[in-house]
């Protein structure tokens, strides 16, 4: 039983004109939200390429990139409609399909879509501004620089034009390629808390997520894919799975397996009475021998990212040498919804939708794939349940795609729970050693060596304390594997933070000072050095970060029965510092809240600012503590949340979070937050207990 | 295939087909219900959670056989308008970061304040132990718990 659904479609009626700006496409199509009290479609005017106005002066702002948690979908909006000096009241949003021609970097990663765009955006909200105010300038005869705009009207003297009556004119007006940006002073909606945009239909279980996905005369498909990593299917028998009532096809891809059927549960149920032998190519994989290799690897010379003064000597004239070993396991992403995508992939042309990080770059690989050419592929992005780089790899694009192909049919492709979490692309196993020579009461050198699974580039040798240490030395091993990895939120930083942080505390220690003024001592150096060593942060950001975080969590009181660790990180271009507080409950101790001061420049929306800083931290203590994928003969030992354990509510802390007031080029927030925890944490767990940890997850070694 | 009849959220509804299917797969793929997420299948996640006759229960353990005669509520029918007091309070705490669970978190909420209108923190972290966030919003969905439980004294 499928029943037809409404579809959007866009039409495009523009071209370009003037400065690079498009006028975009109009609607068409029944679009719910859009007739809500808004009027009829016809009545929008498109006045470029983000937006769109109808004669009741509501706004149709395009959400250009994918949502997947970090809130896109109302920050880009509100910082086109701060420029175009609109009522947020009457803002709509709706998301943008890929359209390479009209937009640009249509991704979610790396905390950049703000950093990137920003400008962009601005640039967007405040030529259609012009083109509403050059509008009403030509109706009353008067000059444009005579008009002042507010609140989605154009006003002069006692006359008044609202944005609804100025929109059907200024969209037949030319781009002006001179525009003014606002001061940063007069920001109306930016730096104002505005609530999720899809929140109404979330609370009623009305959002429509990927998975939801549901369109006429398709097909549910379940994979079964190899048991371990480096397997090679031998020989199949589906007969029991095509026996099964529901159970439309078995089509074997590659090392794959599909089952097609007409709903979800057949298709799984189906998928498990497959029976396919595998051989494996080379020997199986497992955790214990990665271990082994990544600690020899820590003994040799690696890769040499970077190397200033004489470490050597250094060290040999150090009165203490401080040597510790950190390592971190695989793991999974575990999106709360799975892996999936509905394609419909015909002879000459493919339409896919769903959750996909990455749709510029998927949607080019499959040209070959298809044989099908980009410009007929279209692809609608749903909001995700979850990213954390997960679905920047179009894998599972591909495998809908190609599926589809096969099968001749459209089809609904969905990971079980197990697929998400044993198919692979884990965050990186990963070993440090650090070291460093204390003479004098001072970090004389500092030496890093890095190895980690598939993973070139396991350090980041500008990053702090890089300036801040006249002998310094990085080098890196990368471990050839079956296992598949990929970036994971704070790709590398989510656990070289963790060991970096903790082991500086151990530093500070050696050299007798108090980890914070040990660290404001680093940042005053390196602050001297800035002009002639390369360094990606900026040393007196830093500091200042540092010295706010100090005083919000009242670093310097010593509290009966509470104890503190901190974390200071230059995490994806913001400043993140970190305090754990601990308290003991009936002498065991407990972490009960977090204290997270950032600096990440402008902040768009404090209200979802502060809920990232929040699930940022819950994160990174959540998988420092309980995450863990472990490996035998190939195979992953944890398959589903029985066996692999995710942070609860009872376990996550309280967060108290503070931005720094800045007028600085505004950051990211999907990452920052989550790389300083696991430090902050062990750092406050040693103060608790006496016990230095060196190896995720926490919870192997210490409960609390 | 049976015939199996129960109450969906106020309606009588009939479906046809196999039994032992799980009440999640028949609301999502056969009665177009999707506002009930699939997230692990063995019931850890909490991301199904519905109402069978008033109780917080996982959908993706329960065949639908097992429902035959009985009163089930989903996210749908909690309130459609969003005026149950969680869904006020989930709004004014903004609480959602990606959104995909919080079908299930109001549902096993709903269930709590349904037992125990005013529940104590122990309370409220031990009834929403079985319902994860991966975006870790928890904190807000404990506070929006509270307000939602305040609100309705």
């Amino acid at each position: 039983m499928i029943s037809s659904i409404k579809r959007r479609s866009f039409l495009k009626v523009g071209a370009t004109i003037g400065g690079g700006f498009v006028l975009g496409f109009s609607f068409a199509g029944d679009n719910q939200i859009l007739l809500a009290g808004a009027g009829i479609k016809e009545d929008w005017k498109n006045i470029n390429a983000y937006l769109s106005i109808n004669p009741s002066g509501k706004i149709t702002i395009m959400s250009v990139n994918p949502e997947i948690g970090q809130n896109i979908k109302t920050a880009f909006p509100m910082i086109i409609a701060d420029e175009l000096d609109a009522d947020w009241k009457d803002v709509i949003v709706e998301q943008a399909p890929l359209d390479t021609k009209n937009f640009q970097r249509q991704t979610a990663g790396g905390s950049q879509s703000i950093r990137y765009s920003f400008e962009t955006l601005r640039k967007a909200g405040a030529t259609a501004r012009q083109m509403l105010v050059n509008a009403a300038a030509e109706t009353w005869g008067i000059s444009p620089a005579e008009c002042k705009t507010a609140l989605g009207k154009v006003m002069h003297g006692d006359k008044v034009a609202t944005y609804g009556q100025l929109a059907e004119k200024a969209s037949q007006m030319a781009v002006p390629s001179d525009i003014k940006l606002k001061e940063i002073k007069d920001f109306h909606i930016i730096g104002s808390s505005q609530k999720n945009v899809d929140i109404d239909k979330i609370v009623t279980g009305k959002q429509s997520f990927g998975i939801d996905t549901k369109k006429e005369g398709m097909v549910y498909a379940s994979i079964k894919r190899p048991d371990a990593f480096g397997q090679k299917i031998e020989s199949i028998d589906d007969a029991d799975a095509r026996a099964i009532s529901g159970v439309v096809d078995v089509i074997r891809f590659g090392d794959k397996v599909a089952v097609l059927a007409k709903d979800t549960w057949t298709a799984m149920k189906a998928k498990q009475a497959l029976k396919i032998n595998y051989t494996f190519e080379g020997s199986p994989e497992s955790t214990s021998a990665i271990n082994a290799s990544l600690s020899e690897m820590l003994s040799k010379p690696g890769n040499i990212k970077r190397n200033e003064g004489d470490v050597d000597a250094a060290f040999a004239a150090a009165d203490v040498i401080v040597e510790k070993i950190y390592e971190a396991p695989f793991l999974p992403h575990n999106c709360m919804e799975p892996m999936n995508f509905y394609a419909d992939v015909k002879a000459d042309s493919a339409y896919l939708e769903g959750p996909i990080q990455t749709p510029e770059g998927t949607r080019r690989g499959l040209v070959e794939l298809l044989g099908v050419p980009e410009d007929k592929i279209t692809l609608m992005l749903t909001r995700m349940g979850g990213g954390f780089g997960r679905r920047l790899y179009g894998d599972f694009v591909r495998e809908a795609a190609e599926i589809s192909k096969l099968a001749g049919k459209p089809v609904q492709m969905i990971y079980t729970r197990s697929d998400d979490m044993t198919a692979g692309i884990y965050r990186p196993a990963v070993k440090y050693k650090f070291r460093a020579a204390v003479k004098g009461g001072k970090m004389t050198a500092y030496h890093l060596i890095g190895a980690s699974v598939n993973t070139a580039n396991c350090t980041r040798e500008n990053f702090f304390p890089a300036g801040a240490v006249d002998n310094y030395k990085v080098e890196a091993h990368e471990l050839k594997s079956p296992v598949s990895v990929g970036a994971w939120r704070a790709p590398v930083t989510n656990f070289l933070a963790c060991a970096e942080q903790s082991f500086l505390d151990e530093v500070a220690e050696a050299c007798k000072k108090d980890p914070v003024d040990f660290r404001l001592e680093l940042l005053a150096h390196a602050d001297t050095k800035k002009e002639s060593v390369k360094m990606d942060y900026v040393p007196m950001r830093f500091a200042n970060a540092i010295k706010i975080a100090a005083e919000k969590s009242n670093w310097y009181d010593k509290t009966p029965d509470e104890y503190k660790g901190f974390s200071a990180y230059f995490s994806h271009n913001s400043y993140a510092v970190e305090v754990a507080h601990i308290k003991k409950i009936d002498g065991n101790p407990a972490l009960d809240k977090v204290t997270c001061v950032i600096d990440c420049g402008i902040v768009i929306n404090p209200l979802s600012a502060m809920n990232q800083l929040e699930g940022g931290v819950v994160d990174g203590i959540g998988h420092a503590m309980y995450g863990d994928i472990t490996i035998e003969n190939g195979k992953p030992n944890q398959t589903n949340f029985d066996s692999y354990r995710l942070i609860r509510m009872s376990e996550a802390p309280k967060v108290v979070s503070y931005f720094i007031p800045s007028t600085e080029h505004p950051t990211g927030l999907g990452e920052p937050a989550l790389p300083p925890a696991g430090g902050a944490l062990a750092n406050a767990l040693f103060r608790a207990t006496g016990k230095r940890l060196y190896k995720q997850p926490f919870v192997n070694d210490l409960t609390i | 295939m049976s015939k199996i009849n129960f109450t969906l959220n106020g309606k009588t509804v009939q479906v046809d087909v196999d039994g032992q299917m799980p009440l999640l797969w028949v609301l999502r793929d056969h009665l177009d219900m999707t506002g009930t997420k699939y997230g692990c299948g063995i019931g850890m996640c909490g991301a199904c959670t519905v109402h069978l006759n008033g109780s917080a229960t996982r959908s993706c353990l329960l065949p639908v056989s097992a429902v035959a005669g009985a009163e089930i509520k989903t996210i749908e029918g909690l309130d459609p308008t969003g005026n149950h007091p969680l869904q006020k309070a989930w709004i004014e705490h903004d609480v959602p970061q990606c959104g995909y669970c919080q079908s299930g978190q109001l549902m096993s909420a709903a269930a709590l304040l349904q037992e125990n209108p005013k529940p104590s923190e122990e309370d409220i972290e031990a009834a929403m132990y079985g319902n994860i966030c991966r975006c870790g919003t928890y904190n807000r969905i404990k506070s929006a718990i509270k307000t939602a439980a305040e609100s309705s004294k």
